[in-house]
């Protein structure tokens, strides 16, 4: 069973293509980033899961449920998309209830999600006195109303602090924990790194890899770092491991190398063996987001 | 039932909800008291100058006159409120949150329709009251007898008013909610649904009297008053406004609901 499955999903306004035949496998209980550059069809596919928009052509299932039929899954499913929309004139509770008397969910639940986000003692005040991180904060509880066993979140850190971020951070870590499917979407890479193990990524409405993490970082070369006593020497060492096929890059104290972290055993050794001495050897893994650039660089 | 609940919450805050009832029961009793104490008036008393005698106010259904006058105006504010929450949905963008926790379009529809009927309901029953009282309050001023308006037949013509100006309330409400979808803006939909059914349609009335027979508004205030107004002859009979108007308003509630239910919503 698969929290989201989506094959061949295509959405088109007239002659422009938001979503073109985007298939992917979201595994339940994991947390599956969604990424991409803003504009690369994100928000237009998290529509076409809720329901929001119909498909031009595709098929998908959320919960093993036909997304055609969203009656029968969404009361599983929490979602915020496009950031949180509140009745401004009522109050962080009171909208609360307004959308835990439409679901069927517990009323009592929500001094409790108030809790969660961050939000005690200020579910009496009107929501249009909130700021935006506060907003947001509605935005993740009224998501967590059906005590979801998919949720769906667009851009869920947008206005907070760093403190904020890390504790929605901590929040989905430990949602995850508790067996929940987290779909989340966002353009900060880094933000999705730290705590995706999946990864679905878009660019141009095309989706361009979906698998896991770590299957995505190990895919690039990883880097080795290399500082020497005396800089003078590394100009030397480019040309050793230049003729040894392993392209390197002098910039400024230091060389990079494209070399796997394995080969910093080798490379100390050519180093003591042509009297270079070297004061460090740092392998350095590509960040999600070189990757993500490479690789739409690559699809360019 | 839970939508019907959901759209209430929204409906009953205080500022709301009192704000509107008592809009409802100051226009009222501006209506109320104009047909008393202008009463012997030559500019006249009731709706473009015309006068309503002693002797009409004495009669059983005298009591339920200055109600059934302020019927247009109880479609106002029916208008407004169905028409602004609505749009609203679209311009907080909270439509789409409704849409996750109820994906059955049309059921979200009718269970937000029926929350605001019972708005509307009781603005009707509020304006009821508040003339009713104030009539029998005006009419010693106005030196109105009010023995016919203690008769059955004055409480039976008065209920009958009520439903009248509560079907007539209904279609204003209609209106605007098909406004609201349909423009999904509350400053448009009010101001184009206020327009054209105050004025657009009084000029039209006026440039050619025919088009009254066919126009919204004006088949809805023949609803209201149950038949023709006092001193108005060239309108159709009350089941010729209550059938043509229930045509317009249930074709165009059905045109949009089917728009509504597929229609993208990107917003």
């Amino acid at each position: 069973m698969t929290a989201i499955s989506v094959k061949g999903l295509t959405k088109s306004y007239g002659d422009l293509v938001a979503v073109k035949d985007a298939t992917f496998e979201v595994p339940l209980g994991t947390i599956c980033g969604f990424v991409g550059p803003n504009g690369s069809g994100k928000t237009t596919t998290i529509r076409m899961l809720l329901s929001l928009i119909s498909p031009t052509s595709g098929s998908g299932e959320i919960l093993d449920e036909p997304i055609s039929h969203p009656e029968r899954y969404l009361s599983r499913v929490g979602a915020m998309i496009e950031g949180p929309a509140f009745y401004p004139a009522l109050t962080g509770a009171e909208n609360l209830r307004v959308i835990a008397t439409l679901g069927g969910f517990p009323i009592s639940r929500i001094p409790e999600l108030l809790e969660t986000v961050g939000l005690a003692g200020r579910g009496d005040d009107k929501y249009k006195t909130y700021s935006l991180g506060m907003k947001q904060r509605l935005g993740i509880s009224a998501a967590l109303l059906p005590n979801p066993k998919l949720l769906i979140l667009d851009e869920p850190t947008n206005g907070l602090d760093p403190a904020g971020i890390q504790e929605i951070r901590d929040l989905l870590s430990k949602l995850a924990k508790e067996g929940v499917t987290v779909f989340v979407s966002s353009h900060l890479l880094s933000e999705i790194e730290m705590i995706s193990e999946y990864l679905v990524m878009l660019r141009k409405g095309e989706v361009i890899f979906f698998g896991k993490t770590e299957e995505l970082l190990h895919r690039s070369r990883p880097t080795i770092v290399v500082r020497a006593t005396k800089t003078s020497d590394l100009k030397r060492l480019k040309k050793l491991v230049d003729e040894i096929g392993n392209p390197a890059l002098l910039e400024g104290d230091e060389l990079r190398i494209d070399a796997d972290e394995k080969w910093g055993a080798e490379l100390n050794e050519l180093a003591f063996e042509n009297e270079i001495v070297l004061k460090q050897i740092t392998p350095v893994r590509p960040t999600l987001e070189e990757t993500f650039f490479t690789m739409t660089e690559e699809e360019r | 039932m839970k939508i019907f609940r959901a759209e209430w919450r929204k409906l009953r805050r205080p500022t709301l909800f009192f704000g509107s009832m008592g809009a409802v029961v100051a226009v009222t009793a501006l209506v109320v008291s104009l047909l008393f104490l202008l009463i012997d008036s030559e500019m006249g008393n009731a709706d473009r100058g015309q006068r309503i005698t002693r002797d009409i106010l004495a009669l059983p259904s005298g009591i339920s006159i200055g109600f059934s006058s302020s019927a247009g105006l109880l479609g106002i504010v029916a208008l407004c409120v169905f028409a602004a929450q609505t749009a609203q949905e679209y311009t907080y963008g909270t439509l789409r949150s409704l849409l996750v926790r109820e994906p059955r379009r049309i059921r979200l529809l009718i269970g937000k329709y029926l929350s605001m009927g019972l708005f509307a309901f009781f603005t009707v029953l509020f304006s009821a009251i508040s003339s009713v009282v104030l009539a029998f309050a005006l009419s010693g001023t106005a030196k109105v007898s009010t023995v016919a308006w203690t008769t059955s037949e004055a409480w039976t013509n008065l209920f009958e008013t009520f439903v009248n100006v509560l079907i007539s309330t209904f279609g204003y409400g209609t209106i605007g909610m098909v406004l609201g979808l349909l423009l999904r803006s509350p400053i448009s939909s009010i101001s184009i649904g206020v327009g054209w059914l105050f004025i657009v349609e009084s000029i039209l009335s006026i440039a050619w009297s025919p088009s009254g027979n066919w126009l919204p508004g004006s088949l809805l205030s023949v609803v209201a008053n149950g038949g023709a107004p006092i001193g108005v002859t060239d309108v159709p009979s009350y089941s010729e406004a209550f059938i043509r108007v229930s045509a317009m308003t249930t074709a165009a509630a059905l045109v949009t609901g089917y728009m509504f239910k597929r229609r993208d919503v990107a917003s």
